[in-house]
């Protein structure tokens, strides 16, 4: 089975992508991890204006039958969340480097986003 | 110890199943969706393979005393075809499994021909089949088999678990999928009453019983023809995720997680099954279950839903609204059916009635809940 990695962003062993567009690093998790998780429940994530750290934990995402860390590919304060997970935390099984992405940061050090492992490398993880 | 797989692990394999282990056994948690397969039964019908069950028999002329010292319902009360939901305990009462009790017809004809030992003829006395929770045969054997021989009752026992593969085929169009597949009637047959029937041309166990809180059945199957007969069923597959998800919402008690008699050893009367003990009858644990059911018991099993966000799990503390630890998640899950967290737990006796405020710890955050009758979907 293969699954999505797109490109343009780049991603943590532990199966969550960034991606920065015009200086906002959006975050989520991979097709991978969606699909081993199975249907998502429940997405826990920082209030906007906390603080991440870059290998830290910032939250949480349930399935039914498991419960996940989410790690930060980078470091800075939350801008925005996607409110959008509460009421449907499907949108991370339909659509995870889309409409499930769950966190806007304000990196504090871009050149974080230099550490991560590119697409290829990623999927060659997962393959 | 090399895990036990049922016969049909390569089939499952092949139709994309993910596998998990469960008491030994490699069996399928997830063919598509938990989500999907727990609708399909809950709206239409949903096949299970359920190998992982034991099956023991017990036959002879002592097989009625045996069976009825060793689990807490009234084996006697069983005509054949019958069977009866029943606890396992141990002196003190707790529970070690719980199981269905079956009563073969008189004939035992059909058995014999599918397992390799003797069944006793007529005269000897009736056949029983029961069916221990996933990796406790062996322990189920072990236990029939020395209070036979410290009673000095004659009776053979033999565990047939690897004979034979279990399907439940469950949900509101279960009744016409499996008259479908079978040559004889069995539409018939009343909630937990079976009989042998030719399902897809071969010789079934076939039982109006479930763990689903749906109509449906549940077959046991020769290991070698069971690919044949779950192929005769068209309908969602289902693996044992949609499994717990389905049993929690009915608020049936899973063997091992809400009760376990190493870690949270509970009695019948604490886990809300006080009716499968008949106390007239001597058994196992009968004095000390005569004993609290006179006293009352401290601590009850209970439904909950969470009235915050949040997904309740097992080993997660129940507190008062003030924060005052009371007791333990067993189960929990978001209800695919409710969309609404839903859990089962025990709590003192004084808080089990529903409305009850009370809240459930979620990594270091209470949560508000409140307790639910159950089941939480009827």
């Amino acid at each position: 089975m293969s699954f999505d990695a797109p490109d343009d962003r780049g991603y943590l062993e532990s199966h969550e992508w960034a991606h920065e567009d015009d200086g906002t690093v959006r975050i989520g998790i991979t097709d991978f991890a969606q699909d081993e998780l199975g249907d998502v429940v429940f997405v826990e994530v920082p209030d906007v204006g906390d603080d991440v750290t870059k290998g830290d934990e910032f939250g949480v995402v349930e399935s039914i039958k498991a419960v996940s860390d989410l790690y930060s590919p980078v470091s800075g304060e939350v801008t925005a969340v996607n409110e959008e997970l509460f009421d449907a935390p499907e949108l991370v099984n339909d659509d995870p480097f889309g409409d499930g992405w769950m966190l806007a940061v304000d990196p504090s050090d871009p050149d974080e986003l230099d550490e991560l492992m590119s697409a290829a490398e990623y999927r060659e993880q997962v393959e | 110890m090399p895990r036990r797989r049922p016969p049909l692990y390569a089939v499952h394999d092949e139709r994309g199943a993910s596998f998990t282990d469960f008491g030994g056994w490699e069996m399928p948690v997830e063919f598509d969706s938990i989500r999907t397969e727990h609708e399909a039964v809950r709206e239409a019908s949903g096949v299970f393979d359920v190998s992982h069950m034991g099956e023991v028999t017990v036959s002879g002329p002592d097989a009625t005393e045996l069976t009825q010292r060793l689990v807490t319902n009234d084996v006697s009360a069983l005509g054949p075809g019958d069977s009866q939901y029943a606890a396992i305990t141990d002196e003190d009462g707790a529970m070690l499994d719980d199981t269905v009790v079956y009563r073969l017809p008189d004939d035992g004809g059909r058995l014999a021909a599918l397992g390799d030992d003797p069944t006793p003829d007529d005269a000897a006395g009736p056949t029983y089949l029961f069916v221990p929770n996933a990796g406790h045969d062996g322990e189920a054997y072990d236990r029939w088999t020395s209070h036979r021989d410290e009673w000095d009752l004659d009776a053979t026992v033999t565990n047939r678990t690897d004979e034979f593969a279990m399907f439940a085929v469950q949900g509101p169009d279960a009744a016409d999928l499996l008259a479908d597949a079978s040559a004889d009637p069995v539409t018939d047959l009343s909630r937990f009453e079976a009989r042998w029937a030719t399902v897809a041309g071969v010789d079934c166990w076939v039982a109006r019983t479930g763990y689903t809180g749906e109509d449906g059945f549940e077959l046991i199957v020769p290991w070698d023809d069971a690919e044949t007969v779950w192929a005769a069923f068209d309908c969602q597959p289902c693996g044992l995720g949609a499994r717990d998800t389905l049993r929690i919402e009915a608020g049936f008690l899973l063997s091992g997680q809400d009760f376990d008699p190493e870690s949270n050893p509970r009695t019948p009367y604490e886990a809300g099954i006080g009716f499968t003990v008949k106390l007239d009858t001597e058994f196992v644990g009968r004095d000390a279950l005569a004993a609290q059911q006179e006293a009352g018991v401290d601590d009850r099993f209970v439904g909950f839903k969470l009235t915050e966000r949040g997904v309740p799990r097992h080993g997660y503390a129940i507190t008062t609204p003030d924060g005052e630890e009371v007791g333990t998640v067993t189960s929990g899950t978001m209800s695919p059916t409710l969309d609404e967290p839903i859990g089962l737990g025990y709590v003192p006796a004084e808080y089990d009635e529903a409305g009850t405020e009370i809240r459930v710890v979620v990594r270091d955050r209470p949560k508000d809940a409140r307790i639910t009758d159950t089941p939480f979907v009827q």
